[in-house]
């Protein structure tokens, strides 16, 4: 039974995602859409995590190194200019994918066990997840020709 | 005043005239004349969103005044205080009547080839250095439709830039957005006669008696009626409109969401859903109801402050009433949640089914009377014919009718922003950035930071408007335009109506219109379409309307059974008009069959939380294919909220005898002796607790900035101060008055459109010296420099010995 090194890097993951918004909200306060919905995603994130508690309890938890290494590999914010932010909306949406990713993963594994709880926690969480996602790729988007374009 | 039929000032409504059931609207013809009029030139009041017809009188070139058209649909001879006293401003002796450039820091004036060529020069330098994303565009509520279509092509065909937005995006973008979100279209389902036959009307966040004044007479009337209709109010402050509310609902600034949710929640208890409709006609009922169901009238006390008990009155009127009109206004739109609070007055008509019927329609009401215009165009972020930036089909459908390659059109993703735009131009990648006919240092949040934007030394500003304005200060070329009255075209009100509003006058010296201006600029700019013909095929307004007519045809807004001829022989017409409706349609969605299919749809819809977009792929996934989309929404509490150190809430609004920044109403002797000056309204309770009195001045601070007010106390609840926002610097540049001194710099997800209806702040009493907090002087002394500091200094700045000195007492705090 693997499920708990999935529980382990779901919770990781969420953490290291959690540690991201909080810095870019901080970081780039005068974009203040940013600012404003990297803290409300924190809040989903944070949630999620309370969310995994008594699922860690029932199976337990491999502690995992990997998120850590995930956020050295993917996260090298925050940065400033209108490139650099360009650059930490692209970290940011891709530790969104390593979530979800993990949702999926245990979502699979949650039909395997006949686990209710542990479904609908993958279902809820990775909803909002999908949703993180697509305010990450619209405001990327968006933000591309200019900063690609016309920002020096 | 040789002759006014009436004292509109002191009797801001006029008479009452009362008619039974099934009765037309009675006629009263209001007027206002300083002189005989020679002749009488067809108009339309452009001076709020209402847009009542009318007649301009002109005697030896000048404007002597209004008279309202008695056939007209939509004011049936009535004018409101504004529009019976607003045209004075036209011939006020500071127009601007000479293009101005920038040389050695001052303003000098030039002749229109010189300026002309100067911004010619400048966009192409920038085109070459860094592509048309180096240019913006922040243009007016107050073109007419046949300018706001050339700059929609001039800058998606021309130049190919995705900046342009308006002063709309501050006013009535949320109007917009949803009514995209539930049709599936921007058009306002209802119209103005619906008011004339319902049983109940409900204005959320919207203080109609003050802000369409001809409007609310029409409710007045049917108030007076043998069939009155109940009104709910849900408003913070105890305005004009509230005073005649059946039902007032007092909510705390940002909870619009949870009294709504609530109302709905007694709605669904009471079982009187309209199943049936919602089954045929609607999707996604299921959420809203689980959505609602903890939005117990005790829950929503708990949330917005409104009484349980408050609350279960008005969800009784609107769970039994056989039909509803709802106007939405800027307290919701320029809230917290804006458009998922705007949305869920959608979705009240909805789960009753009162929609598209006679007397149950809903007006998601504009601020400004040609905001309809940017939106149906592209002016502001939004495509022409409403149409859909996600959809490539529609986007060749203006290629095509362009006669442009498909990609020269902006369509990677949503037109950017106002917001956005300015915040381009503060980091630098905007570098030219062309205002017209508005007033972003008084009207947009934050004023210090836009100040420091417009006085950036890279960026190159030019502002069209008749008057030396807050911002014209800080251009670098000026271009004099012609308003209202010097001009022909046409406009659209929220009854979706379109009116003509001729030219009268010339405009004095060498001032243009604004299309002349755009035309010229596209000339000299040589835009061309792909077969090497001028892009710009047409020359004056009416050739203007031809052209656009073809780009609305087959879309929701269909024009194309319009002509000038049409509109001049009898009173507005609402659109569409077309083959299958030649005189207009009163009432969208009659059918039930809503814009909404995916390959019509304006929008694919966003995230009310983060504004992501729905893709193409889900939505047609999901395709509701002509079913209205019910999409509800959880309370989220506002982003600024009162603390220790900033305990108040603050938030902002019109006054009555006021329009936009007072450009135009502040230079109507009538319209500014009856408000000339701006006040901090607050409650007894707070005035008690900081020792203060009717007319003291008031210290008000904010994290961004302070303003100096005098206190008007009464009528709005504990914790909450109003300032009005019409009051910037150019008739008293002695202190910071302007209430966006103190508002943040956010905007709804949606809808884009910035947050002025709350921020923190603290008050103190101005000339208790000994309080003074330190660097307070310094701050003030500074506040003031930042008001001067642009082109003209004004030749007194007052004094923190002397202090500002009250003028007269404002009439009214409506």
């Amino acid at each position: 039974m693997h499920v708990g090194n999935y529980l382990g890097l779901a919770r990781g993951s969420e953490q290291r995602l959690v540690d991201a918004l909080t810095k870019v909200a901080e970081h780039h306060g005068d974009e203040p859409d940013i600012s404003e919905t990297c803290q409300l995603l924190a809040s989903w994130s944070r949630k999620h995590i309370e969310h995994l508690k008594p699922l860690v309890e029932k199976y337990g938890e491999d502690k995992s190194p990997e998120p850590a290494n995930l956020e050295t590999a993917l996260f090298h914010g925050p940065r400033t200019g209108s490139l650099a932010l360009m650059r930490d909306l692209h970290d940011v949406w891709l530790l969104t994918q390593q979530v979800q990713l993990c949702w999926t993963v245990l979502e699979q594994a949650a039909q395997g066990l006949r686990d209710d709880e542990l479904e609908r926690v993958c279902q809820e969480c990775g909803k909002e997840t999908k949703r993180q996602t697509a305010f990450f790729l619209t405001r990327i988007k968006q933000a591309a020709p200019q900063a690609l374009i016309a920002a020096s | 005043m040789k002759r006014q039929s009436r004292d509109s000032i002191n009797d801001i409504w006029g008479e009452r005239s009362p008619h039974g059931p099934e009765q037309p609207w009675p006629v009263r013809v209001d007027e206002a004349l300083s002189d005989d009029p020679e002749r009488w030139v067809r108009g339309t009041c452009v001076l709020c969103s209402n847009g009542c017809g009318l007649d301009i009188g002109v005697k030896a070139g000048k404007i002597v005044g209004v008279r309202g058209l008695a056939t007209d649909v939509t004011n049936r001879g009535r004018l409101g205080p504004k529009g019976l006293h607003g045209w004075v401003a036209n011939d006020s002796p500071d127009r601007l009547t000479k293009p101005l450039i920038r040389r050695d820091g001052q303003l000098q004036e030039a002749s229109w080839d010189e300026a002309m060529d100067l911004i010619v020069q400048k966009s192409k330098q920038i085109i070459e250095q860094h592509t048309s994303l180096g240019l913006g565009f922040y243009t007016s509520g107050q073109l007419f439709l046949e300018e706001y279509y050339t700059l929609g092509v001039l800058g998606k065909a021309g130049l190919g830039t995705p900046h342009m937005d308006g002063n709309t995006r501050l006013c009535t973008a949320t109007a917009a957005a949803a009514l995209k979100e539930t049709f599936g279209s921007d058009g306002q389902p209802g119209s103005y006669e619906d008011l004339d036959v319902t049983d109940c009307v409900m204005h959320v966040g919207h203080n109609i008696a003050s802000q369409q004044t001809v409007l609310w007479s029409r409710i007045l009337d049917r108030l007076a009626s043998p069939n009155p209709p109940k009104v709910i109010v849900i408003d913070p402050r105890r305005t004009f409109t509230a005073e005649h509310a059946t039902v007032h609902l007092v909510p705390r600034v940002g909870t619009n969401v949870a009294v709504l949710n609530g109302l709905m929640h007694l709605i669904i208890q009471a079982g009187t859903v309209d199943k049936g409709f919602l089954d045929a006609h609607t999707v996604g009922y299921e959420t809203l109801k689980q959505t609602v169901e903890k939005y117990t009238p005790e829950y929503v006390e708990q949330l917005s402050g409104v009484p349980a008990a408050e609350l279960r009155r008005a969800g009784e009127i609107l769970a039994h009433t056989r039909t509803l009109v709802s106007t939405v206004l800027q307290g919701v739109y320029q809230s917290m949640q804006a458009t998922a609070a705007a949305v869920q007055v959608n979705n009240l008509h909805l789960i009753r089914g009162l929609i598209g019927k006679p007397g149950s329609g809903i007006l998601q009401m504009n601020g400004q009377p040609t905001a309809q215009n940017t939106r149906e165009t592209g002016a502001d972020g939004d495509l022409p014919g409403f149409r859909n930036w996600g959809n490539p089909e529609h986007i060749q459908q203006l290629a095509k009718l362009w006669n442009v390659p498909v990609n020269k059109i902006p369509h990677w993703s949503p037109p950017t922003h106002a917001m956005q735009i300015w915040r381009y131009a503060e980091q630098g990648s905007i570098k030219l950035l062309w205002i017209q006919a508005t007033n972003p240092a008084v009207s947009m949040p934050d004023l210090g930071r836009i100040r420091r934007i417009l006085q950036q030394e890279d960026l190159f500003v030019v502002v069209q408007d008749a008057f030396m304005t807050e911002t014209a200060r800080y251009a670098d070329v000026v271009l004099p335009a012609a308003i209202w009255g010097e001009k022909t075209g046409t406009f659209t009100n929220v009854s979706r109506t379109v009116h003509i509003s001729c030219k009268a006058i010339e405009p004095p010296g060498e001032a243009r219109s604004d299309l002349d201006i755009f035309l010229d600029y596209a000339r000299r700019m040589d835009f061309r379409d792909q077969d090497g013909q001028p892009l710009i095929k047409w020359h004056d307004s009416e050739s203007a309307f031809e052209a656009w007519k073809e780009c609305t045809r087959g879309r929701p807004c269909d024009y194309t059974g319009l002509t000038y001829e049409k509109l001049l022989a009898g009173s507005g017409i609402p659109w569409p008009v077309n083959e299958q409706h030649p005189d207009g349609t009163v009432r969208l969605y009659t059918d039930f069959v809503f814009p909404t299919s995916a390959d019509y749809a304006e929008t694919y819809g966003q995230d009310f939380d983060t504004g992501a977009a729905v893709t193409a792929e889900e939505y047609k996934a999901n395709d509701p294919k002509g079913k209205a989309m019910i999409k509800a929404a959880d309370h989220r509490e506002p982003h600024e909220v009162p603390d220790d150190e900033y305990p108040l809430w603050l938030t902002t609004g019109r006054q009555v005898y006021h329009f936009h920044t007072r450009t135009k109403t502040g230079r109507s002797k009538e319209l500014q002796d009856a408000a000339p000056d701006a006040f901090v309204q607050l409650s007894p309770e707070d005035a008690e607790r900081y020792g203060i009195e009717n007319d003291d001045w008031i210290l008000v601070e904010s994290r961004r900035g302070l303003v100096i007010e005098r206190a008007l106390i009464g009528n709005i609840e504990p914790g909450l101060v109003f300032i009005p926002w019409h009051y910037g610097s150019w008739d008293d540049p002695s202190r910071p008055r302007a209430a966006n001194e103190l508002t943040i710099t956010e905007w709804d997800p949606v809808s884009k459109q910035p947050h002025f209806k709350y921020a923190a702040v603290r008050i103190s009493k101005y000339d208790a010296k000994a309080a003074m907090p330190q660097g307070l002087l310094g701050r003030a002394v500074e506040a003031v420099q930042g008001l001067v500091s642009g082109e003209a200094a004004p030749a007194t700045v007052g004094s923190k010995a002397q202090g500002p000195q009250p003028k007269t007492t404002q009439r009214v705090d409506g």
